[in-house]
């Protein structure tokens, strides 16, 4: 948590540095920073959201692996499985960059699907696992938040994929002493 | 657990939410007056922290588990000052809105700690 926050300061800073030599307007239409703009503006949210749940399902399957994991041994995976998902998201987004930018891509992704597929199960015959999941019944545990943060996080790395690409041609263009 | 620090933890905590969610919807930053807040609702949470501590010292055990009670407690105590620390980061309307999210995440966390301590302690 404590890297997290220190990395996306530095990045942070740098954004508030070519804020200044850069246009004001032109900094104001476009919040996501040209490499690192994925843990930052909204981003940022995502951020602290996917660290919460990263703490909240892997200390979760930790306590229920390790004290009765013969009770579910599916639904104790699944849950750590999850944890290490947004474990990669959340390391993904404060490292920021294309290649990041594409593995976020892929968890959320692996995520939609995985609190789809386990929500459905849930729905349709409620003795499908065990014990519940962090997925089970798309996340009602959890405010529904396991089904909204992969849908909300896919379409702002879209985003943000789409401001790093328009964003050389703007630095071609001057104004911007740093890429 | 004594329910009188759970609602005063929780209620504070939604009040940061919703205070720290009207910043984040007027596009402002957190200001010091925010951070003032959020040094309430911290200084709440460690209150809960020592209140729960000398309980468990004094022999009183969560219905649901000693491991998942703590891991809620810290996790309670150590929820507003991660959201302070990534706000000051975020010198956005964003940075307030990770302060609203965390302010009803912890109200969250409140009501998971009341049921893991079980009604029967009061």
């Amino acid at each position: 948590m404590a890297d997290a926050s220190e990395t996306g300061n530095e990045t942070g800073r740098t954004t508030e540095e070519s804020d200044v030599t850069a246009d004001p307007t032109a900094a104001g239409e476009q919040p996501a920073a040209p490499k690192a703009g994925i843990g930052t503006g909204p981003g940022r949210l995502l951020l602290w959201l996917y660290g919460i749940f990263t703490v909240a399902a892997l200390s979760r399957s930790i306590v229920q692996i390790s004290m009765k994991f013969h009770h579910a041994p599916l639904a104790y995976t699944l849950s750590a499985v999850a944890g290490v998902v947004y474990a990669v998201i959340l390391v993904a987004l404060s490292k920021g960059g294309e290649s990041a930018r594409r593995v976020a891509l892929v968890c959320c992704s692996v995520e939609l699907v995985g609190v789809l597929t386990v929500g459905t199960l849930t729905v349709a015959d409620a003795s499908a696992f065990a014990d519940s999941t962090v997925w089970s019944y798309y996340g009602a545990d959890y405010l529904l938040l396991p089904l909204a943060l992969p849908v909300t996080g896919l379409l702002w790395l879209r985003r943000a994929g789409q401001a790093a690409t328009a964003a050389p041609a703007k630095a071609a263009a001057g104004g911007e002493p740093r890429g | 657990m004594v329910d009188a620090v759970i609602i005063t933890v929780s209620v504070t905590a939604l009040l940061l939410a919703a205070w720290c969610g009207l910043a984040a919807y007027r596009d402002s930053p957190t200001k010091d007056w925010h951070f003032i807040g959020m040094a309430v609702v911290t200084l709440a949470a460690l209150v809960q922290l020592v209140v729960s501590l000398v309980q468990l010292a004094r022999g009183e055990r969560p219905d649901h588990g000693m491991a998942v009670f703590l891991a809620y407690l810290i996790g309670a105590a150590c929820t507003i000052p991660a959201a302070a620390f990534m706000s000051l980061a975020e010198r956005t309307r964003w940075g307030s809105a990770v302060v609203a999210a965390g302010g009803v995440i912890l109200a969250v966390l409140e009501l998971r700690l009341h049921e893991i301590w079980g009604a029967g302690h009061g």
